[in-house]
C-alpha cells in the first residue's frame, strides 16, 4: 500500500487488520520529516514518544481492543495547541520552553480516537499572519514552490499536509488562517461554526473569533477528524452542546437542487486572474453537478477587515497579558533586584514578543483604552452584528455562500511582511465567517500559471456543517489538485 | 473619528500602558503604522448602528455553569515548574513595593 | 453629625468572600489553610489556552445576597475583563463585572444607637479574587491559592456619615452574608475586607469634597478608628488653607493613622471589555423565585418579632439577633418550653457565659436548646428550684446529660407534697421546742432558722414555698 497517499480510513483500516503496524506508519512519516523537512520548516518540535504511542495502539489491536476512527494515523498539530508535556511554543520566543502540564481538549479527543502524535507545526507567532513570516522559528515554505509562502497562520499545518509529511494536521482559524493556507498549499482545510471545537487549552488570540479545524488531504478525512474533535466540553463555557452528527458517514456528493450563492461583490472587486477563473469554474462545476446558482451581496463585507482587526486586536491585547515572565514562559535577563516591577514586565514582553505580536497589542490597547472605546472597540461590536445580520438574510435565498479564499495565489516570501496593512487586506473573503462564526471550507480547485494552488471557499450557516461538507465533497470531485503534486513531495 | 491620530508621545504611552519595551526607532515606526491603521479602522465610522447591540459571541451557545466540586489535579511542584524563577513552591519576581 | 462643622460624606466598598467548595472559574479548592500553591490549576495560573467556567453556587449565593439587601437581579448580566499589571494576578486582568453588574439599587436597614438608618446599595457584582504577595526586601513571593477565590463586592451608596454609622454598617453587612451563610465573615482571615470612600465638605454644603479611599481594613473597631483619624486628618487639611489630594491610603492600626499607598494620578486605564470567554449570565425567574424561597428571616425583621410577638425587651432581641444560630437557639429552646422571657434570660446569661469561658460558639454548646427547653420546664412545673436549676445546668454543661437524667440521678426533684413536707416540719419543730418557745413569744425573725432546718434535713429538695406557708400555719397555733 502507499501509506504517503492514503486516506485515513485506508490507514486505519491496513492498521486494524494489520496489513500495516501503526509503528510502520509512524516511522514512515517520520522519516518523510526527516528527509523534507529541512526545505519547508513546518515543524517546531518532534514528539519523541510518537513511535511510542504508534506502539500502544499496535498493543491494543494485538489485545483485541476496540479502537477509534483514527487508529495509528499520524497527525501534526499546530503549535497553537497544548500538548502534555510536549513544548508548545505558539511560534514565539516568550513560550519557546513551555511545556504544558496538560492537552488540550482537541488533542485529547484526537488520542482518543487513536491518533498519534508526531509533532508541533510551524505557525505565524501567535497565530498573527497571513504568510507564516512572524513566527520566531522562522518562515515555512510553500511546498509547491519554496520561493513562495505557505500562507498563515497554519502555514506550518498547511505545508506538511501538501507535503505529506504527516496523514493529518490541526490548524487554527481566527480570520482565516486554516482556510488561506490551505488554499495557498492545496489542502483542504474546515473552520466549524464558532462553539462546536473546545477552545480549552488552545492558547487564545482572538476568544470570540478563534476555532480549531482539520487540514487534510481530502473531504473525505476532514469530514473523520472533524468529527472526533468537536462536542461539548465543560472546560469551555462556549463549547455548544449540541449534538455532533456524523458527518463522515453521511458524506455525499449530492449537490442536486442545492442553492449556492455567489459572492457578487468578490466578483466585481479585481480578483488576480487565476483566481477568478479558478472561481468561475467552480461555479460551472456546481452548475454541472445540478446546483442551483444564485448571486448574492453581502455589502459590508468590505467593513469586515477594520472590523476584524479592530476586534481581534483588542482581545488578543488582554489575551496576551498573562505573559509576564512570572509562572511560565521567557523571562528577560535582568538584575532582578535593581529593577522596577514595571521595568521588568516591559523588558520582558519586549524582548519576548516579535514586532507583529507587539503591533497588535498596542492596536488593542489603543482601541480599548478610555476616550476610544467607545468609538472603536464597541463600534465594531455593532456593525459586527450588521455582518452576521447580513448573512442571516443572504441565507434565506441560498445554502452555501461560494467566494474566492484570497485574491490572489501564494506570494514570494518576504513581498509583504515590511508592509501590515498590505498582509491585513489579504484576509478580505475569510474574515467574515469568523465574525458571524460560521462554518467555512477551502477546497482546492485550480491552479495558477506558475502552478501555484487556488482554492475555493465555501460557508454554510452556523452548525450546517453537513452541508458544508457535502457541497466541499462534490466540488473536490471536480478539481484539477489531486491528479498535481507538489515539488517537494 | 478620522480626526484621531497616535503621535509619537502616544504611542509611547501605549507602549508603556502594554507594558512592551520599545526603543525610539520602533516607536516612530509604530507610529506610522498605527496611524495607517487607524486610518482603515475609521472606515467603519460612517456606518449607522443606531439602536444595534454590539456582538461579542457569535453564535447561539446554551448556557454552562459549573457544579460546584472541588478538585486536585495537580501538585504545586508541577505548577512552578514552567516557572523562569521560584522558591519552594512559589513564584519569585522582583520586589514589590 | 458634624465634626468641627464638616460633614462626612462616607462610602464602603464590602468585598465578601463566597464561601463555595471551589474558585469561581476552576475547580480548585478553596480552603484557607492549603500549602503553598497547593490550591492551584493551570486555570488559576493562567497557563496559555486555559479557560473560565463560571461556578453556578457562585451566582446562587450573589442573587441570595442580592434579593437580602431588597436589590433588583439583573436577568442578564455581564463578566468584564479589568486589565492591570500585577505580578498576582495571574492572566493580566481580573475578571469581574463592570456596567452590567448582577444585583444593583438595593438597601441595608439596621441600627445604629437604638435608631433605624437605612444606606443604599448602589450594586453587587462578583469577581475573582487576587493571589498574595509577600515581601522578602529585594524580592517578592507569589502564592496564588487565594486567586480564582469568588467575591461579591457590595458598593454602598455614599450616604455614611459618621464612623460609628461606618461600623455599624459594616456589621450589619457582615451579619446579613453569615445569616444567608454564604460569606464566614472573618475579617482577619479575609474573607470580608472593607475599602472605604470618605470626603469632608463644610455643613450645609452640597459639593461634594475630594475623596479618599482607605483599603483593607480588617476589624470593625479600625474602621471606626481609621475614619475618626482620616476625617480628622481631612479637616485639618482644609483647615490649614490645603487641599485634600485624590489617593488611596492605607491604616496601620498599632500608629493609628492612615498613610498614602498610592496617588491617584498614575490611575490604570483599565481598558474593561466583555469576556469574550464567559457567555452572558442570563437568570430566569423562576431561578429567582427558588432563591427567595431560601432567605431566612433577616436579624432586623427578627429582632422586631421578638420584640411584638415573644414580649422580649429591645436589648434581649437585638443580643439574640446578632447571630442567626443563636436566635435559632433561643427559638428553639422557647418552643419546648414556652417561656420566651425566661429563655432569653438563660440563653443571655448561662449559655453565653459558658460560651465566653470556653471560647466557644452556639453551634458547638454541649448542651442542646431542647435540653435547656426541659430545663426551664422543670423549674416552670416547680420539679426543681431554680438555683437547683443552675447547678443542674453546670453538670447538663459538663456531662451533656438530659436535666431528667441529672436530677434523677442525683435525687434533685423537688419536694412537693405538702405530707411530706409537713412530716419534716413536725420533726424540725419537736426537734427545736425552745426556739419553737422564743417565735411565738415574738421572735419571728427565728422563722428563717426553720427555714434552713427543714430544708436542709430535705437536701435542698423541699419546694420553699410550701416549706414557708406549712411552717406558718404550725407556728401559729
Amino acid at each position: 500500500m502507499n501509506i504517503t497517499f492514503s486516506s485515513f480510513r485506508e490507514i486505519s483500516e491496513a492498521i486494524k487488520t494489520k496489513k500495516v503496524s501503526a509503528v510502520e506508519v509512524t516511522k514512515h512519516f517520520l522519516d518523510r520529516i526527516q528527509l523534507l523537512d529541512t526545505k519547508l520548516n513546518s515543524f517546531i518540535t518532534l514528539n519523541e514518544n510518537a513511535i511510542q504511542q504508534a506502539q500502544n495502539i499496535d498493543d491494543q489491536i494485538k489485545a483485541g481492543d476496540v479502537l477509534g476512527p483514527l487508529a495509528g494515523i499520524p497527525f501534526g498539530i499546530k503549535d497553537m495547541l497544548c500538548t502534555k508535556n510536549l513544548r508548545t511554543t505558539a511560534g514565539s520566543k516568550i513560550l519557546e520552553n513551555f511545556i504544558p502540564p496538560y492537552d488540550s481538549t482537541v488533542v485529547k479527543k484526537l488520542k482518543n480516537s487513536g491518533a498519534v502524535i508526531l509533532g508541533k507545526l510551524n505557525q505565524d507567532e501567535f497565530a498573527m499572519g497571513s504568510s507564516n513570516e512572524t513566527s520566531f522559528f522562522g518562515p515555512v515554505k510553500n511546498p509547491w514552490n519554496p520561493e513562495y509562502v505557505p500562507g498563515g497562520s497554519s502555514g506550518g499545518s498547511a505545508a506538511a499536509q501538501a507535503a505529506r509529511l504527516v496523514a493529518g494536521t490541526i490548524g487554527t482559524d481566527t480570520g482565516g488562517s486554516i482556510r488561506q493556507p490551505a488554499s495557498f498549499c492545496g489542502v483542504v482545510g474546515v473552520k466549524p461554526t464558532y462553539g462546536r471545537v473546545s477552545r480549552y487549552g488552545i492558547i487564545a488570540y482572538a476568544s470570540s473569533l478563534d476555532q480549531a479545524g482539520p487540514m487534510t488531504s481530502n473531504v473525505e478525512d476532514a469530514a473523520l477528524a472533524l468529527e472526533m474533535i468537536c462536542g461539548h466540553d465543560p472546560m469551555d463555557g462556549t463549547s455548544s452542546q449540541k449534538v455532533i452528527p456524523r458527518w463522515s458517514a453521511d458524506l455525499k456528493a449530492d449537490v442536486k437542487g442545492l442553492r449556492i450563492g455567489i459572492l457578487e461583490e468578490a466578483l466585481k472587486s479585481g480578483l488576480d486572474s487565476d483566481v477568478e477563473k479558478t472561481v468561475q469554474n467552480s461555479i460551472e462545476a456546481f452548475k454541472k453537478m445540478g446546483a442551483e446558482i444564485i448571486p448574492i451581496s453581502l455589502s459590508l463585507i468590505e467593513y469586515s477587515i477594520p472590523v476584524y482587526y479592530l476586534i481581534a486586536a483588542s482581545e488578543a491585547s488582554s489575551n496576551l497579558a498573562r505573559y509576564d515572565g512570572v509562572r511560565f514562559g521567557f523571562r528577560a535577563e535582568m538584575q532582578e533586584t535593581a529593577t522596577s516591577l514595571d521595568d521588568f514586565y516591559s523588558i520582558t514582553r519586549g524582548q519576548g514578543f516579535g514586532s507583529e505580536s507587539k503591533r497588535r497589542i498596542m492596536i488593542g490597547t489603543f482601541c480599548l483604552s478610555s476616550g476610544y472605546h467607545e468609538e472603536y472597540y464597541v463600534k465594531a461590536c455593532k456593525v459586527r452584528r450588521l455582518i452576521k445580520n447580513q448573512y442571516d438574510e443572504a441565507y434565506k435565498k441560498c445554502d452555501i455562500i461560494l467566494s474566492p479564499v484570497a485574491a490572489t495565489p501564494a506570494f514570494k516570501l518576504g513581498d509583504r511582511i515590511s508592509n501590515p496593512l498590505a498582509m491585513y487586506l489579504n484576509d478580505l473573503y475569510t474574515t467574515s465567517a469568523n465574525l458571524a462564526g460560521l462554518p467555512s471550507i477551502s477546497i482546492p480547485f485550480g491552479l495558477s500559471k506558475n502552478r501555484l494552488p487556488i482554492g475555493i471557499q465555501l460557508t454554510a450557516q452556523a452548525f450546517e456543517e453537513q452541508k458544508l461538507l457535502n457541497a466541499g465533497f462534490a466540488l473536490e470531485k471536480a478539481s484539477i489538485i489531486g491528479k498535481e503534486k507538489p515539488y517537494v513531495i | 473619528m478620522s480626526d484621531i491620530k497616535v503621535d509619537f508621545k502616544a504611542v509611547q504611552h501605549i507602549a508603556k500602558l502594554s507594558r512592551l519595551a520599545i526603543n525610539e526607532q520602533q516607536a516612530q515606526e509604530y507610529t506610522n503604522q498605527l496611524n495607517q491603521i487607524l486610518g482603515l479602522f475609521d472606515k467603519i465610522s460612517n456606518l449607522s448602528t443606531e439602536g444595534i447591540e454590539p456582538l461579542v459571541t457569535p453564535t447561539e451557545i446554551e448556557i454552562f455553569w459549573r457544579e460546584d466540586i472541588a478538585e486536585n489535579n495537580y501538585s504545586s511542584e508541577e505548577m512552578v515548574a514552567n516557572a523562569p524563577s521560584q522558591q519552594g513552591s512559589l513564584f519569585k519576581v522582583p520586589p514589590v513595593v | 453629625m458634624s465634626y468641627r462643622g464638616y460633614d462626612a460624606v462616607i462610602g464602603i466598598e464590602t468585598h465578601v468572600q463566597l464561601r463555595t467548595k471551589s474558585k469561581i472559574f476552576s475547580s480548585d479548592a478553596t480552603n484557607f489553610d492549603a500549602s503553598d500553591n497547593e490550591n492551584t490549576s493551570p486555570i488559576t495560573l493562567g497557563m496559555p489556552g486555559t479557560l473560565p467556567v463560571l461556578n453556578k453556587k457562585v451566582i446562587e449565593y450573589s442573587v441570595l445576597t442580592g434579593l437580602a439587601l431588597n436589590c433588583s437581579i439583573r436577568k442578564k448580566s455581564v463578566f468584564a475583563r479589568k486589565n492591570y499589571f500585577y505580578p498576582d494576578l495571574p492572566k493580566g486582568y481580573q475578571i469581574s463585572q463592570y456596567d452590567q453588574p448582577i444585583c444593583e439599587n438595593g438597601a441595608l436597614t439596621f441600627m445604629v444607637n437604638g435608631q433605624e438608618r437605612r444606606v443604599s446599595i448602589t450594586r453587587a457584582h462578583m469577581e475573582e479574587d487576587a493571589g498574595k504577595s509577600t515581601h522578602h526586601g529585594d524580592y517578592t513571593l507569589i502564592n496564588l491559592n487565594r486567586a480564582g477565590i469568588p467575591l461579591l463586592e457590595i458598593v454602598s451608596g455614599p450616604e455614611i456619615t459618621s464612623a460609628t454609622e461606618a461600623a455599624e454598617y459594616g456589621k450589619a453587612i457582615r451579619q446579613v452574608v453569615r445569616y444567608l451563610d454564604v460569606c464566614d465573615g472573618n475579617l482577619e482571615e479575609g474573607s470580608l475586607r472593607c475599602d472605604v470612600n470618605i470626603s469632608v465638605k463644610k455643613e450645609g454644603v452640597d459639593k461634594l469634597g475630594t475623596k479618599v479611599e482607605i483599603k483593607n481594613i480588617n476589624s470593625f473597631r479600625f474602621i471606626e478608628k481609621a475614619i475618626e483619624y482620616e476625617i480628622d486628618r481631612q479637616i485639618d487639611l482644609l483647615e490649614s488653607g490645603q487641599k485634600v489630594i485624590q489617593e488611596t491610603r492605607l491604616y496601620d492600626p498599632d500608629k493609628n493613622r492612615t498613610f498614602s499607598m498610592r496617588k491617584k494620578e498614575d490611575a490604570q486605564d483599565y481598558r474593561y471589555f466583555p469576556d469574550p470567554d464567559i457567555l452572558p449570565v442570563v437568570i430566569s425567574e423562576d431561578f429567582i423565585k427558588k432563591l427567595k424561597a431560601e432567605i431566612p428571616e433577616m436579624p432586623l425583621a427578627r429582632a422586631q418579632r421578638f420584640i411584638s410577638a415573644h414580649g422580649l425587651p429591645e436589648y434581649d432581641a437585638f443580643v439574640l439577633t446578632t447571630e442567626r444560630e443563636l436566635a435559632d437557639y433561643y427559638e428553639a429552646t422557647a418552643k419546648i418550653c414556652g417561656n420566651y422571657k425566661s429563655s432569653s434570660n438563660w440563653v443571655m446569661t448561662d449559655v453565653m457565659r459558658e460560651l465566653n469561658l470556653n471560647n466557644s460558639i452556639i453551634s458547638k454548646a454541649p448542651v442542646s436548646p431542647e435540653a435547656l427547653g426541659q430545663l426551664i420546664q422543670m423549674i416552670d412545673n416547680e420539679k426543681i428550684s431554680g438555683k437547683i436549676a443552675k447547678s443542674v445546668f453546670s453538670e447538663m454543661w459538663k456531662s451533656g446529660k438530659s436535666p431528667e437524667a441529672i436530677v434523677n440521678e442525683k435525687k434533685m426533684v423537688q419536694i412537693s407534697d405538702a405530707s411530706t413536707i409537713e412530716k419534716i416540719v413536725d420533726d424540725v419543730l419537736a426537734l427545736n421546742p425552745s426556739q419553737v418557745h422564743d417565735y411565738k413569744g415574738g421572735k419571728e425573725k427565728l422563722i428563717g432558722f426553720f427555714v434552713g432546718a427543714v430544708m436542709k434535713t430535705s437536701k435542698g429538695q423541699a419546694n420553699p414555698d410550701l416549706v414557708n406557708k406549712i411552717l406558718l400555719e404550725k407556728l401559729k397555733k
